[in-house]
């Protein structure tokens, strides 16, 4: 069953609806990690819950213009608007008063999603309104879609997708450096609009599979996965396009098994669990690797300074240091140097003696930037210009 | 006002009102910290937090729900912290991760889980039943000195006015700490104060807060409360004390309009149905906050911003 | 040759009670790279101390560190020969302008007021005198006129004033200072240091970053010299040197110094 799902042997529908979730998860991870990289994320928090209201809204002018209430086209079209009214009121908020950006998201969310809820209790009692099943907005249902909406959802997400390939240049620009990108000559300010324009699209064409609830993750979740990967920008985007749309896929598949299996959910732990991976395994910013790094970064600061300590007679006052340089074979378990322990000790304070010297001298001006403390000289320098360095340190040494 | 209006809404309103002033005094350091989506975070893992409650004791009671509820909020904020130190990730985006997924989790559960028998679900979680905590053994305004009736009070209303005074009474006692480590948290930090327990305890007092509330109003008038009445405050006034104080005031505006427009307005519009009383208060804040937006003495910003250093 | 100060535990022992804040060992890092490599500091008692050092050398990190508001690496941290942490009632810190959102809903009395929170505690009542205090204070900055204004309507020097009139309410024994003149009027310049002057006159101690190579002779008496690591400390007349400044600015010591004579 797991297998006829993910090679799209479960029907036309849900062939249909699987390939528009994952392209539109592709078109939601990308588009996310500008909203990331701009430290926006939460943005889309307000996005989503404020399209509750134009759906409600959408559903009472149909059925007051007589048609059915529950097309799809039609709701979509009043959570966009809804949804942007949301957004003007967040920069509204955040541009026009003193509270800060989050406050606003917070605000905009919880006041539209009230008033949607108003709305949907509106409908409940509307005649026509019983059945109108608006709550699968909430959690995203793709059980019984008509084949009308799985082409929505299928066609939506291409042309989402199309279209951040179009722009991903300049919104890469932009996320990147804003400054720069409007020193280049850019539109900043449309470019942003654009940025968020999509992640309206996204949300709305999302609205069915996802619910309004949950699609905020297929926003941030794969972005942030993607940056433990990667420090390059271009590449996140791609990498997060591409967890979401294996999230997307393999969601909406798995889904398709079994009833009890609901699509938005499993989209949404799909992501989460290779967000989980990569927070833990991935090779550079990963939590493993970090605390590894961390750990050897530890211990080369402390042994170098208990070197140093015991090159110039001073006391160590640290348990760790001590330790540290017991387990190396460097002092002797009552604190008293080794032979080892006092060669390198006269090593590093030679090291540390000739960064004294080299920072002293206005030609050594580049390398004396790198100073940190730990480096050898012997890294930055040429045997030559060590000798070079040594000889102005000699007759200083002896008195 | 008689009769009828002390079994139907007495209780309801005083709850609506313990809750909304219970979430916006917490709110208001929150806001001040920059953490006001917290509140968010927090009211979206309660789902969870009751669904694993049920799963474990099979039954849908207050206590273990509100337990569950709680240890669900402090596993979400402790994931974000996590998230954002070790992945050096910014908050908004680990809080984004965190609740989405615990979320999404919950709703897994549930679906995978037999509640039919008993009423859970994600809409009870999102906008509570408010409107059903009548007061059935009220006869009048004489049942508030009866103590046989008053027993028959919902227990939602001892509970939250329970969890207001505790979030009020903490508030004043940590008042000068809290104060003084959400303005200049270097400066408490020399001064030996305990930073870093004083903003955890903030975030476990707002999520008592939030978990006492959602079972009597549902999650999205904890956001709401949490965020509007605090956010309208800021631009009324520049002093800390009179912040909270309008803050609680229009809580309780909230509280009490919402709650009669839900179950009067479409009455009056000649409806039949009242309409939800959760989302009602939620959109009344959010009126509110507009206004101050637009007319409050104090909505602009005065002063620079803090650097991120 | 400074580096080689070799101390033997006992001189050691004395030099750290003798002194209201010294450091050993300390080392801070961000990320993979330490913003402050192995300094010793030993600042001296009833003097004016400035640490100097140029843009990104480690001067505003040493201080939040010892002060435990960054954590350190590795390192230990003693007042007058005690843990940091059983003396801080006899410490005052003025952070850097800029670490607080000045948007905050307070009064500059309050702010002041917050320097006596030791004496207040959680509950204490605001009594007449701690007002009296904290309006002492401000005269003595000069800013008694502005006790009831909100802080966001503070100019950047009248900022800063106040965060001073805040450490004096502390009534503290070792002042540190973050950049205490970094954007300010020259009037506040010269409100500050004529307090700190004062401080020092009443055998207080005092230690501020500082940034301006050109006032540091006539500010201070002491100096601490750092890039990364400690690259000298003692008396103005010895280790203010062109050797030292050359050695931590390197080429950037000739904009350094034009930048504050010019």
């Amino acid at each position: 069953m797991i297998w006829d799902a993910l090679t799209l042997q479960l029907g036309y529908n849900a062939t249909l609806v699987t390939v528009g979730a994952a392209l539109l998860g592709m078109a939601a991870g990308a588009t996310g990690s500008f909203l990331f990289l701009g430290k926006r994320a939460l943005v889309s928090d307000a996005i989503s819950h404020a399209t509750l209201p134009g759906v409600a809204l959408a559903f009472v002018a149909m059925v007051a213009l007589g048609g059915d209430g529950r097309a799809l086209p039609g709701l979509l079209a009043g959570s966009a608007l809804s949804a942007a009214a949301g957004l003007l009121c967040v920069s509204a908020l955040t541009n026009r008063t003193r509270l800060s950006e989050d406050a606003a998201i917070g605000a905009v969310l919880s006041v539209f999603f009230g008033f949607g809820i108003v709305l949907l209790t509106v409908i409940q009692s509307m005649s026509s309104g019983r059945q109108a099943g608006l709550e699968s907005f909430l959690l995203g249902s793709t059980a019984g879609m008509l084949w009308q909406d799985a082409m929505v959802i299928a066609i939506g997400g291409a042309v989402v997708l199309a279209l951040v390939a179009l722009l991903r240049r300049p919104m890469t620009m932009v996320a990147f450096d804003r400054e720069f990108a409007a020193g280049a000559g850019m539109n900043v300010p449309r470019i942003e609009l654009a940025m968020m324009g999509l992640a309206l699209a996204i949300t709305v064409v999302g609205l069915k599979i996802v619910g309004l609830i949950l699609i905020v993750a297929l926003l941030i979740i794969p972005a942030v996965a993607a940056r433990f990967w990667t420090d390059r920008v271009g590449h996140v985007v791609i990498l997060a396009g591409l967890v979401g749309g294996v999230a997307g896929y393999c969601g909406t598949a798995l889904s398709a098994t079994a009833p009890a299996l609901p699509t938005g959910p499993i989209i949404v732990l799909v992501s989460f669990a290779l967000f989980a991976l990569s927070l833990v395994a991935a090779p550079n910013r990963g939590v493993l690797a970090a605390v590894l790094r961390h750990r050897r970064f530890q211990a080369r600061v402390h042994v170098r300074q208990g070197l140093l300590a015991l090159a110039q007679g001073q006391p160590i006052y640290e348990g760790l240091t001590l330790r540290l340089m017991r387990r190396r074979g460097l002092i002797r378990p009552d604190g008293v140097a080794t032979d080892q322990g006092q060669a390198q000790a006269a090593a590093a304070l030679r090291d540390e003696r000739r960064w004294q010297a080299l920072r002293s001298d206005p030609a050594h001006e580049e390398a004396a930037a790198s100073y940190d403390g730990l480096t050898p000289l012997d890294d930055i320098l040429t045997p030559d210009q060590l000798t070079a360095l040594d000889e102005g340190l000699r007759p200083k040494e002896v008195p | 006002m008689g009769e009828e209006f002390v079994v139907l809404s007495l209780a309801p309103i005083v709850i609506g009102i313990c809750a909304a002033v219970a979430c916006a005094i917490p709110g208001n350091f929150l806001l001040l910290r920059r953490q006001a989506l917290i509140g968010d975070a927090i009211s979206h893992v309660v789902l969870p937090g009751i669904v694993v409650a049920f799963l474990l004791t099979g039954v849908v009671s207050a206590w273990p729900m509100m337990l569950g509820a709680g240890a669900a909020a402090l596993v979400a904020v402790g994931l974000i912290e996590a998230i954002r130190r070790l992945g050096k990730i910014e908050p908004g985006a680990a809080m984004g991760v965190v609740f989405t997924a615990m979320f999404a989790g919950g709703v897994l559960l549930l679906e995978q889980s037999d509640t039919s028998s008993v009423h859970l679900d994600v809409e009870h979680a999102l906008y509570g039943n408010l409107e059903s905590l009548i007061w059935l053994d009220a006869v009048g305004w004489s049942s508030l000195w009866d103590i046989e009736a008053l027993r028959g009070l919902p227990p939602e209303l001892p509970r939250m006015a329970l969890t207001l005074a505790f979030v009020s009474v903490l508030t004043w006692v940590c008042w000068r700490p809290l104060k003084l480590s959400t303005f200049d948290e270097g400066f408490a930090r020399t001064m030996g104060l305990p930073v870093g327990a004083i903003g955890l305890a903030l975030v476990v007092v707002a999520a008592i807060a939030a978990v006492a509330a959602f079972d009597a109003v549902g999650s999205i008038i904890v956001i709401a409360m949490f965020i509007c009445p605090p956010a309208a405050a800021r631009m009324m006034t520049n002093g800390l004390e009179a912040q909270v104080a309008w803050s609680v005031l229009f809580a309780v505006i909230s509280a009490v309009l919402g709650y009669v427009l839900a179950g009067y307005g479409p009455l009056w519009l000649g409806f039949d149905d009242a309409v939800s009383a959760a989302g009602m208060i939620a959109t009344v804040s959010g009126v509110i906050l507009a206004l101050a937006a637009m007319f409050g003495p104090c909505r602009h910003r005065s002063g620079a911003r803090a650097e991120p250093s | 040759m400074k580096l080689v100060t070799p101390e033997t535990p006992q001189t050691d022992r004395e030099a750290l009670a003798a002194s209201p804040l010294a450091i050993r060992g300390l080392t801070v890092s961000y990320a993979e790279k330490p913003a402050v490599f192995s300094v010793d500091a030993t600042f001296q008692p009833g003097k004016m101390t400035a640490i100097v050092g140029p843009n990104g050398a480690g001067k505003s990190t040493m201080l939040k560190a010892a002060l435990g508001i960054v954590t350190p690496l590795s390192g230990r941290v003693t007042a007058w020969g005690n843990p940091l942490d059983t003396m801080r009632a006899r410490i005052a810190y003025v952070p850097q302008r800029a670490s607080v959102d000045w948007d905050f809903p307070t009064r500059v009395l309050d702010v002041v007021l917050m320097g006596q929170y030791r004496q207040l505690g959680l509950l204490g009542r605001v009594k007449t005198r701690h007002i009296q205090t904290a309006i002492n204070c401000l005269e003595r900055v000069g800013m008694d006129g502005f006790a009831d204004r909100q802080i966001g309507q503070l100019s950047g020097g009248q900022q800063q004033r106040v965060f001073l009139a805040r450490a004096l309410a502390q009534d503290a024994d070792l002042y540190l200072l973050d950049e205490p003149f970094a954007g300010v009027d020259a009037a506040t310049e010269t409100a500050i240091i004529s307090v700190l002057k004062s401080l020092r006159e009443q055998g207080r101690t005092v230690v501020a970053v500082h940034h301006d190579l050109s006032t540091v002779a006539d500010y201070f008496d002491w100096v601490f010299v750092i890039n990364t690591s400690k690259v000298a400390e003692g008396p103005v007349a010895e280790a203010f040197t062109q050797a030292n400044l050359q050695e931590a600015y390197g080429g950037r010591l000739a904009t350094a110094q034009i930048g504050v004579t010019g």
